[in-house]
């Protein structure tokens, strides 16, 4: 298996406080990699590690590196704009634009400087089609995206993150928000992304983890305790904190 | 003994309200039982439309004023309202927060300059400025809007940092996220999320452009005509008031008193908007 992303020995400081302690680990291409660990372990702060969104906090220090396809994102050279085309992110609360549904979605190509009608209409259907909202909503497309109920919002903006055609998708708690219909149905959506997209996802939900990943990492304070296969992990955890946790003992 | 000093200063307070209330309302109703009756009298078209100001000879035509005073109102806005939204998605997305916490107060403060410090600066710097080097006498309407335009920039840029700053991150951060650049995202989420606020601010600053009386006297040359250029000399509805209030008698009385009916009811026009596009927004979340 392909590594899509390697992060190697990751520190990252808010001002004096390391929320990320020399994190190493692999990211599979084309395969669902959970983030677990308990609330303030900084599994969100590692995820925006990924498409550099930390660099948006000042006094962020960051060192060592991430390579996304053998390149180091952190380089002087990288491109962020660019790197985050090819890195997306769903937040944890749903965050459409105060626009409508169909700016929402053609957002991303408008960024990059799309105009044509015809283009943006058929990534529209193409992007609401593969988060499966297009039946619901495409009757009204020009309708303002906040009056959604969650859930769709949810899946719109994950629309608006397949319209930019992205390698990697960053998911922050994406669920967090949604009863369990609704988390069911993004579930069976990432499944189904899958086959094109790698998807990292940082979750509470242990169940949910084990559902839907292949890969998981275990994080303790800033530190990946264990990273291994899901069903290894979850059964079998190598690690006397992982097992703990895992178990219910903790967290 | 607490409960009686409570109440006493309950009391107090309340008559200190009232009675400020109450000044402001006897303040409006002189202003309207003075000018309104005049109105009537000589005819609110004649009184509006017509370009004689002559009270000597009885001709009350307030027109080249209320054209003097549109100008340099717009002139103001053309000038303060781009550089102070300019200004405030400055201060906000591309400057530190620590540094805008300190240069905002500053602006502020801006606002408390007295007015006569900013038509002196007009006076000394600004009109000798466009008499070398645009021509005509350099007071002028162009000098007006230019002074005006600086003066409300604390306006604007105090009342649109706050509704920039309470778009919700979120969305700056899913546009950021979809790979736009700061700018793409200001342009395109962050000012339109703030639109009604940054209107607001703009619309209350046009109250303040309308009803600026000093510094515009000094800076504007208050020759009674309609402008033919920027350059030449306008009197403004403000200053006719205050130009002449101080020996006017009788139906001139009377014909100021009436002016300010006309820009009491513009204020009020311009705040009220003010407010509802406020409240929309408030209606809108
Ligand atoms: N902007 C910030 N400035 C300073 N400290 C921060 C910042 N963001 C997060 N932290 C700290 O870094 C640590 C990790 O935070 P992070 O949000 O990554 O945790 P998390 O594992 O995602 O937690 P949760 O499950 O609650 O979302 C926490 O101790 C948090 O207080
Ligand atoms: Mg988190």
């Amino acid at each position: 298996m392909d590594q899509k992303i390697e992060i190697k020995d990751l520190d990252l400081f808010y001002g004096s406080f390391q929320a990320l302690k020399a994190v190493s680990m692999p990211v599979y291409d084309r395969q669902i990699t959970a983030l677990i660990g308990p609330s303030g372990c900084g599994k969100s702060t590692l995820l925006r590690c990924l498409n550099r969104m930390n660099d948006l906090i000042s006094e962020v220090r960051i060192t060592g590196r991430a390579l996304l396809d053998g390149v180091n994102i952190y380089d002087r050279s990288t491109d962020v704009e660019g790197l985050r085309k090819r890195v997306g992110m769903v937040f944890q609360r749903p965050n459409p634009f105060p626009l409508p549904i169909y700016e929402n979605v053609v957002y991303g190509l408008r960024v990059a400087g799309e105009n044509d009608k015809k283009t943006l209409d058929q990534t529209a259907e193409k992007s609401l089609k593969a988060a499966w909202l297009w039946d619901q909503l495409k009757d009204k497309l020009h309708q303002p995206a906040i009056s959604l109920p969650l859930d769709q919002q949810q899946r719109l903006c994950l629309a608006r993150l397949l319209a930019v055609e992205p390698e990697v998708i960053l998911m922050d708690e994406p669920c967090s928000s949604l009863d369990p219909i609704a988390t069911a149905k993004v579930e069976e959506l990432m499944l189904e992304l899958k086959k094109d997209y790698t998807i990292v996802i940082v979750t509470h939900n242990m169940q949910q983890a084990a559902r839907v990943s292949d890969f998981s990492g275990y994080m303790l304070l800033g530190e990946m305790i264990e990273f291994g296969e899901t069903k290894t992990l979850f059964t079998n955890p190598s690690q006397k904190l992982t097992e703990d946790y895992i178990t219910g003992r903790f967290g | 003994m607490p409960v009686t000093s409570e109440k006493i200063m309950q009391r107090l307070l309340l008559a200190v309200a009232f009675s400020a209330l109450s000044a402001l309302l006897l303040i409006a109703v002189f202003i309207i039982s003075q000018g309104l009756p005049f109105i009537f009298r000589y005819g609110f078209r004649e009184f509006l439309f017509s370009s004689q100001w002559n009270p000597q000879a009885g001709k009350f035509g307030i027109f080249p004023m209320v054209v003097s005073t549109l100008w340099v109102t717009l002139g103001a806005m053309a000038i303060g309202a781009p550089l102070g939204v300019a200004g405030a998605v400055f201060l906000t997305e591309f400057v530190p927060r620590t540094v805008m916490r300190i240069i905002k107060p500053s602006i502020e403060l801006l606002a408390g300059i007295p007015s006569v410090v900013y038509g002196f600066i007009g006076v000394m710097v600004l009109a000798p400025l466009i008499r070398d080097h645009l021509g005509g006498p350099g007071l002028s309407l162009l000098a007006g809007s230019i002074i005006l335009g600086i003066m409300i920039l604390p306006t604007i840029i105090s009342i649109s940092i706050d509704s920039i700053m309470a778009v919700p991150k979120s969305y700056r951060e899913g546009s950021l996220a979809l790979g736009a650049t700061v700018w793409q995202t200001v342009r395109m989420v962050t000012l339109p999320a703030a639109r009604s606020g940054i209107a607001a601010s703009i619309i209350l600053a046009m109250g303040r452009a309308v009803g600026e009386t000093m510094a515009v006297i000094m800076v504007t040359g208050n020759s009674v005509k309609i402008p033919g250029s920027a350059l030449e000399p306008v009197r403004t509805l403000t200053a006719n008031i205050a130009l002449e209030m101080g020996y006017a008698t009788g139906m001139h009385r009377q014909a100021l008193f009436a002016t300010g009916v006309v820009l009491f009811v513009v204020i009020m026009i311009l705040n009220f908007s003010a407010s509802y596009v406020m409240r929309q927004r408030k209606a809108r979340r």
